[in-house]
């Protein structure tokens, strides 16, 4: 991977500060496994929760935490698992709407914030130091991540006009090409209709109507013939790369990569760029020691310093407001992290809110309007 | 003499069976027999060796198929986790465009009360929101707030008619007497609800047999009691038994002014979408344990109140897709046709030696990963890919006129091309093979042309590698996903996409059972005809 022996040297001077902090405050974990399952993304993303998380947590506790990178198919196989009646995992990476999800079929514990997390250094609650992100009961986020638009900056036949908003995917008259855009309808309706004069605050009011899908599908409708469509977060990344697609909407980190550390003709086009939240989850359905290791680890894992730390390693802004001032350079790059990060102010100018249990509710119906568009 | 007469007997007798049972083995026994038994232990040996790949085959794919089947009708889901609600609305008349009765809402109210502690409510609300969309967050917030209802008013009732209504022994003469549970079908299953609940909240150290349930069950009691006809009710009051008797004694006349727990109020007060005919349609049309909805999803349909009727036009969806399915698949069984026939008529009649090395760039391709290969057409094939830069480097094509051969049909047929060409070549070459040079001179030698010797001799004996190869394509080909994926677009899906989309993404299992059991259907169906046209015997792969 990307992280070097210089970079693992440096890492390693850092942890020994970091735990001997870590290890005065953390207390023992009673009646707990000694082996923990954690199921995440992979690639650069599992990277930095090894960095930030797992091998300071191991150092300090001796736990064996064994890595699995299968958190895009966690919900259908934590189903199977609760149906087979054993649950190999005990903690799970996934994105929010996934969570509400596993909350809803029951295959996620409830976690209280307050008391089984730790709470900010100046002794503000968890669920408060979290506020709104905590969506849902089963569910602690760490990071914020955006879904949003990167554009190629050398486009000779933009005649020098830059993309500023989020309609200029709309506008293939002045930027003409190919746009890279996910194939399911969450964010891109959202998209069609703010750029079709719907206000951000009725978006899902007038997509909870007929009318308003088929506004949103005549909006995507305009551009249909100029779109790829990609269902991994790596392709739109790699198509701008190539100049097959001219702009795209990926998560930011992938954007970081591709700006930042590959150095491609890329810019970030922040606006109406959309958040959401990746966290942890603990399946039900673990023994009582499994369960005490999976808590023991998340509340070390989902303290303010950790997740500062992990915004060293990847573009995501940590989800707890107090561990926003502690974020610094990348580990390996030494820029600075926080105009990179999502929730930057600069960054946040104009932010789309996504709306979990409009989605929870919607998706699959949605789901179907928007494939049997795609396959006309 | 009677010693002779037997040993007589005895003697024509096994001479009989002699000469019946024809020769004997050495050790006596007939040939026969002894044959048979020989037969059976071969045969029993023979069952022993495959063992192993039946019970595996049994295992990992007989039982699955079975279950997946299963599952594209199984629903008990609702049954299960609302059984008084589903029982009660048995005698609600969907189309009176009118809301259930309070006695519905209260079963409702008594059986959120345990789902929500099982924490089950929200998987129902999935379910039903399969069929109903919006309906998931109706059970979500109903179950965070059902533990506030107000619930007392049918118990205080009954606690104040008779004082002896707030004992356990008053439930333990109740179900003891004659009547229950026939008389008590709802409280009966309100009961076992509230002992459920009770396990669950309290572990297994609280005993309901000396605790009174919650109000619940007393407002099921009393809705239990209403409707009962005025003689039943008056039996129990004058029961013989006489506990029965006390407990019931005035509750006939008392009955009608029962103030209501008004759960309907309630529930509408906690979210609005109890109060919306259409959710309540959906339950009770989705409350049957074995249900044909998914089957009707699956083939772009819909069971409303007035029958099953197709689904709106912007939402049919797998239809089209089943049809491009089989079209792509054909396309892509001809192409490997008429590229792989060459290719292994070639491999068939080279010198051993260069036959080898097209043998193994056949194979090669075999050996590398299928994603490696999907993407290696990407690269190909993109706008700005090798294919195209070539063409416009030699002048074919100018810079805005480049192909699109990718993210649509022809990237899909291409790529599932190339990837399934094996699959073609080799069994067309080890048909290739047993067909005798001497045949192809033998044609000539009567005058034949190339062609006609071609056609008429050599093609005719390779029609059964045809066969095979195109059924081991056409059946791959008909499944695959991972490459329709990746280069297909939106164009060039095939129906496995949106089975593997709700396996893993929307856990909407029951549909994609439904899904696949159709596609399993038309394999067989297509294996069929085959069978008729060409004959499944005349298949061979070597």
């Amino acid at each position: 991977m990307k992280f070097t022996a210089g970079l693992a040297g440096v890492f390693a001077l850092s942890t020994v500060a970091m735990v001997a902090t870590a290890a005065e405050e953390l207390p023992a974990c009673e009646d707990c496994a000694d082996e923990l399952t954690i199921v995440s993304w992979g690639g650069a993303y599992s990277n930095s929760q090894l960095q930030a998380y797992h091998n300071p947590y191991s150092e300090i506790t001796g736990v064996e935490i064994v890595n699995d990178e299968s958190s895009a198919e966690a919900v259908a196989k934590l189903r199977a698992m609760n149906e087979a009646n054993n649950v190999t995992w005990d903690v799970v990476d996934v994105v929010a709407a996934d969570a509400m999800r596993l909350c809803d079929e029951g295959l996620a514990m409830e976690i209280n914030a307050d008391e089984q997390l730790a709470a900010a250094p100046d002794g503000t609650p968890a669920s408060e130091d979290f506020g709104d992100l905590l969506v849902s009961d089963c569910f602690i986020p760490q990071i914020v991540y955006s879904t949003t638009m990167g554009y190629r900056t050398d486009v000779e036949a933009w005649n020098g006009a830059v993309p500023t908003d989020i309609c200029a995917v709309f506008d293939t008259a002045t930027f003409p090409g190919k746009r890279s855009l996910e194939k399911r309808p969450i964010n891109n309706v959202e998209w069609a209709l703010l750029c079709d004069g719907v206000a951000k605050e009725d978006v899902y009011d007038v997509l909870s109507t007929d009318e308003g899908v088929t506004q949103a599908l005549a909006k995507l409708d305009t551009i249909r013939d100029d779109v790829i469509w990609w269902s991994a977060g790596a392709e739109t990344p790699q198509l701008l790369a190539d100049s097959e697609a001219l702009m795209g909407s990926t998560y930011n980190g992938r954007l970081f990569s591709v700006i930042v550390e590959q150095e491609q003709p890329v810019a970030m086009l922040w606006d109406a760029q959309v958040f959401d939240l990746d966290g942890w989850i603990i399946p039900t359905g673990l023994d009582e020691a499994r369960t005490n290791r999976a808590l023991h680890y998340i509340k070390f894992a989902t303290d303010t310093q950790r997740l500062a730390d992990q915004s060293k390693y990847i573009s995501y802004g940590p989800a707890r407001a107090s561990s926003a001032p502690l974020v610094g350079k990348h580990a390996e790059l030494g820029i600075d992290m926080a105009p990179h990060m999502p929730t930057d102010p600069k960054n946040a100018m104009n932010t789309f809110l996504y709306n979990y249990e409009w989605w929870a509710d919607n998706r699959d119906d949605l789901d179907a309007k928007f494939q049997t568009w795609l396959a006309q | 003499m009677t010693a002779s007469t037997t040993l007589d007997s005895v003697d024509s007798e096994s001479h009989d069976q002699a000469a019946g049972q024809g020769p004997l083995t050495k050790d006596g026994i007939p040939l026969k027999r002894s044959l048979a038994r020989a037969l059976r232990r071969e045969k029993l040996r023979a069952l022993l060796l495959i063992a192993p790949l039946l019970a595996f085959v049994l295992v990992s794919f007989i039982f699955p198929i079975g279950d997946m089947l299963y599952r594209s009708v199984e629903n008990s889901i609702v049954e299960k986790t609302i059984p008084g609600t589903v029982r009660a609305l048995n005698d609600w008349d969907s189309e009176s465009g009118e809301l259930p009765s309070e006695r519905v809402f209260a079963a409702l109210a008594d059986d959120m009360m345990l789902a929500q502690e099982i924490k089950i409510h929200t998987r129902l609300g999935s379910r039903i929101n399969y069929d109903q969309p919006g309906i998931s967050s109706v059970f979500r917030k109903s179950g965070r707030q059902i533990k506030k209802l107000e619930r007392e008013a049918a118990m205080n009732a009954f606690i104040g008619l008779n004082a002896d209504w707030n004992t356990p022994e008053a439930w333990a003469t109740l179900t003891a007497s004659e009547q229950w549970p026939a008389q008590f079908r709802y409280t009966a299953i309100s009961l076992d609800n509230w002992k459920a609940w009770l396990a669950s909240e309290e572990g297994d150290d609280a005993d309901p047999a000396a605790l009174v349930p919650h109000g619940f069950t007393y407002a099921t009691l009393y809705h239990d009691l209403s409707n009962m006809s005025a003689s039943d009710l008056s039996a129990l009051a004058t029961s013989s038994d006489a506990p029965v008797a006390a407990l019931f004694a005035g509750v006939p006349d008392a009955l009608a002014s029962f103030p209501s727990d008004d759960f309907k109020g309630q529930f509408a007060a906690i979210e609005k979408g109890w109060t919306e005919i259409d959710n309540w349609q959906a339950i009770k049309r989705l409350s049957p344990p074995i249900i044909d909805s998914y089957f009707l999803a699956a083939v772009d349909s819909e069971r409303t109140d007035v029958g099953v009727e197709k689904k709106p036009e912007n939402e049919r969806l797998y239809l089209g897709l089943f049809l491009r399915t089989i079209f792509l698949s054909m396309v892509i069984t001809t192409s490997c046709i008429l590229l792989g026939y060459p290719i292994a008529y070639l491999l068939a009649t080279l010198s051993v030696r260069s036959s080898n090395l097209i043998l193994i760039l056949v194979l090669l391709p075999f050996w590398t990963s299928l994603l490696v290969r999907t993407s290696a057409w990407k690269v190909l094939l993109q706008q700005q890919g090798v294919i195209n830069d070539l063409l416009v480097w030699v002048g074919f094509i100018s810079e805005a006129g480049r192909l699109v051969m990718i993210n649509n049909m022809t990237g899909t047929i291409i790529a599932m091309t190339h990837i399934l060409l094996p699959f073609m070549i080799l069994p067309l070459y080890s048909v290739m093979k047993t067909i005798s040079p001497t045949y192809m001179r033998a044609a000539k030698s009567m005058g034949a042309s190339d062609t006609l010797a071609f056609w008429r001799i050599y093609f005719p004996n390779t029609v059964a590698g045809i066969g095979a190869g195109s059924i081991l394509v056409f059946i791959l080909s008909i499944g695959y996903y991972i490459t329709p994926e990746l280069v297909g677009g939106t164009k060039g899906v095939f129906i496995s996409n949106r089975i593997a989309y709700h396996i893993s993404s929307s856990l909407n299992w029951g549909l994609a059972a439904a899904l696949g059991s159709i596609l399993l259907v038309l394999v067989l169906a297509l294996y069929w005809t085959y069978d008729r046209i060409v004959g499944i015997d005349n298949v061979k792969l070597g």
